[in-house]
């Protein structure tokens, strides 16, 4: 309790009421005006980058994938590591959402609404690749178990095929978990709405929510439980995503280290995520009140150790190659170290295992360019260990006669740059349409700093056995 | 919920309107003790030991939870048995044709998929929602249930009706008004 109150005093900043709290979270919603000139410049570079993706993806269909730089060897390219690289992005608006509520982490609140719409924008992105690098979307039906006339079915030992259950489950309990959060404050758009056509939206879209005691108590379990489920589920699809390679046996995919240090690589790349989001939406909406520098100092040390998790996972590889005394293995390190790929492995080393460690000082973690530089460059490094995990294992395996040679084309690129556009388009219209930060988490939260002070300054607190309490 | 039918005396209810959400918890459990049953408090974000105060224990969004994920863990397991075993084996170099374990990780997910789906609409079943209008919206001032007021309404049902404006008017409410029923 005592560690509560410290770090409540620095959850919420400024002169709070719950009107004040629910004014400025929703003006951002309710017109057009708090929306500068960065929002618009974003939302046009997104477009635009929506319609290189349209583009990429237009040609994809017309040709086949042969437009891609995907070759035999290297049969994986910039497809899957988009995927992962999204899917990873991904799953640090779960771990926000989830682990951090069942944790009781009060500060959470301020950020999970934004994570979790980041979650469900970066399994968006992260989806069309395994679709299209199959080269017939139109029939990717054929991969869910359904009765069909070839009487065929997926063969559920190939880890290719949890992918599809793994993904398409976190992406439907990831909507049910965002939807839900957004009921109530829909509830407050509504009734705070004047125009009649945004108070009939929100009316439908707020289901007649209440905010009845019966109501709420049921809502808590629900959400509570679907935290619990989430939590698991996070870990369960990166570990599958993981298992994509790990089950093989190329030299680089085939070590046991993979689960964890994919689903650690997974929250450092999304917090890197959260923080490059969220430290400009903060500044332009004067949302410092609420996502204060104490969230992006936490931020930080969530970075911090993930980093270090995952920078034990590159020196365990490199154990595993050499103290196995696998010939493969070996050459296969070796030729990380200095093949045709070793600047972008140097690169990956100090992007995710130098650069961060400058986040160990207190003054690094409170300055926002250094945490901003340090987020980009983590984005850059989690996306380049994709690069080395796949391609690089890929293009020189065991027979030196299948060796070749990987590199992406303009339409990898197109259709890379796309998804991010994409990706910035909707995080845009999500800040435009919804709270961008919960509400109701918020006016909880300042009830709960209101209370601790009370509790603080008078002997008296609520009646035994209610309220107060944790 | 006390909604079912039509209410007695030409009103739903009568709500008190507090601007805290201690003195409404402090009036509900007065109104617990005094013997109403029949009340329900609206506020704008869950109000820790609220429902309690008002008597309520409802645990059977849990149980659908749970039985959601039992679904799912045996139709996920079920629906591989059939597919693998029966409808369409495949004998690969004599491995068992009921592989379980390489079969945890679909049952798995789809345990979370079913169990995630009980939850939301569990929850809103049981909550009678969506439920697009409904008496205590008509309440003055009631669109800052959802901002900063907290209400409790005792609703006309209740056997001990007749004493509710007395009681609700000496709690320390902001306003005490009726709720017209629609």
């Amino acid at each position: 309790m005592a560690n509560d109150a410290i770090v409540q005093d620095t959850l919420i900043e400024g002169e709070q009421t719950y009107e004040t709290i629910t004014e400025r979270i929703s003006r951002v919603v309710m017109s057009w005006k708090p929306h500068g000139k960065g929002f618009y410049s974003l939302l046009l570079i997104g477009f635009l980058f929506v319609n290189v993706l349209m583009i990429s993806i237009g040609w994809l269909l017309y040709k086949g994938i042969g437009i891609w730089g995907n070759n035999i060897p290297a049969a994986w390219g910039f497809d899957i590591i988009n995927f992962v690289w999204w899917i990873g992005i991904g799953h640090a608006g779960t771990l926000i959402s989830a682990i951090l509520l069942l944790m009781r982490q009060k500060w959470r609140m301020s950020i999970n609404r934004f994570a979790e719409a980041m979650t469900i924008f970066a399994v968006m992105c992260a989806g069309m690749y395994p679709l299209l690098h199959t080269g017939r979307p139109w029939v990717a039906y054929w991969l869910f178990p359904y009765p069909n006339v070839l009487a065929v079915w997926p063969n559920f030992r190939s880890p290719l095929v949890w992918d599809v259950f793994a993904v398409s489950t976190y992406f439907t309990v990831s909507l049910l978990f965002w939807g839900i959060g957004l009921i109530p404050d829909f509830a407050s758009l509504r009734d705070r709405a004047t125009k009649p056509s945004m108070k009939l939206v929100y009316g439908v879209l707020s289901m007649g929510w209440r905010g009845s005691a019966y109501h709420w108590e049921r809502y808590n379990q629900a959400y509570l439980i679907l935290a619990g489920l989430s939590t698991p589920l996070v870990l369960s699809v990166h570990t599958i995503v993981s298992f994509d390679f790990a089950v093989s046996l190329v030299p680089g995919w085939h070590t046991t280290v993979f689960p964890p240090y994919f689903v650690a690589g997974a929250v450092y790349a999304g917090f890197a995520m959260v923080l490059t989001l969220g430290i400009p939406a903060r500044n332009w909406y004067n949302l410092k009140q609420y996502i204060t520098d104490k969230h992006i100092d936490w931020m930080c040390r969530i970075m911090l150790t993930t980093g270090l998790i995952v920078f034990y996972g590159y020196l365990l590889e490199i154990f595993y190659a050499f103290y196995s005394a696998n010939i493969y293995e070996r050459f296969m390190m070796m030729n990380r170290f200095g093949g045709p790929y070793a600047p972008f492995y140097w690169t990956l080393i100090f992007c995710n295992g130098v650069a961060p460690q400058i986040l160990w000082w207190k003054k690094a973690r409170y300055h926002i360019p250094t945490v901003f530089g340090v987020s980009l460059i983590v984005s850059l490094g989690m996306w380049l260990e994709r690069f080395i995990i796949i391609p690089v294992s890929l293009h020189r395996d065991f027979l030196p006669s299948s060796w070749g040679y990987y590199s992406p084309t303009i339409w990898d690129f197109g259709m890379f740059f796309g998804t991010i556009g994409f990706f910035l388009f909707m995080m845009m219209l999500f800040i435009r349409f919804l709270p961008m930060i919960s509400i109701f988490e918020m006016r909880e939260l300042f009830h709960h700093t209101q209370h601790e002070e009370h509790a603080h300054s008078h002997a008296v607190a609520a009646p035994a056995g209610t309220g107060g309490k944790e | 919920m006390g909604y079912h039918g039509e209410p007695e005396g030409g009103v739903y209810g009568i709500a008190a309107e507090f601007d805290n959400p201690e003195d409404l918890l402090v009036a509900a459990m007065k109104a617990s003790e005094s013997g109403f049953t029949k009340m329900d408090a609206y506020t704008p974000f869950p109000v820790e030991g609220l429902s309690q105060a008002l008597g309520m224990r409802d645990v059977r969004v849990k149980w659908i939870i749970f039985i959601g994920g039992l679904l799912g863990v045996s139709g996920g397991m079920g629906m591989m048995y059939y597919i693998s075993v029966i409808d369409y084996p495949l004998n690969i170099g004599g491995r068992p044709l009921f592989s379980w374990p390489a079969f945890i990780p679909v049952a798995f997910e789809c345990t979370v998929l079913i169990a995630a789906f009980g939850a939301v609409f569990g929850m809103l079943a049981l909550n009678g929602l969506p439920r697009p209008h409904h008496p205590i919206f008509d309440t003055a001032n009631f669109e800052r249930a959802s901002q900063d007021r907290f209400f409790l309404c005792i609703e006309a049902e209740d056997p001990q009706f007749d004493q509710a404006e007395k009681f609700l008017s000496g709690v320390g409410a902001v306003a005490v008004t009726e709720v017209e029923p629609s």
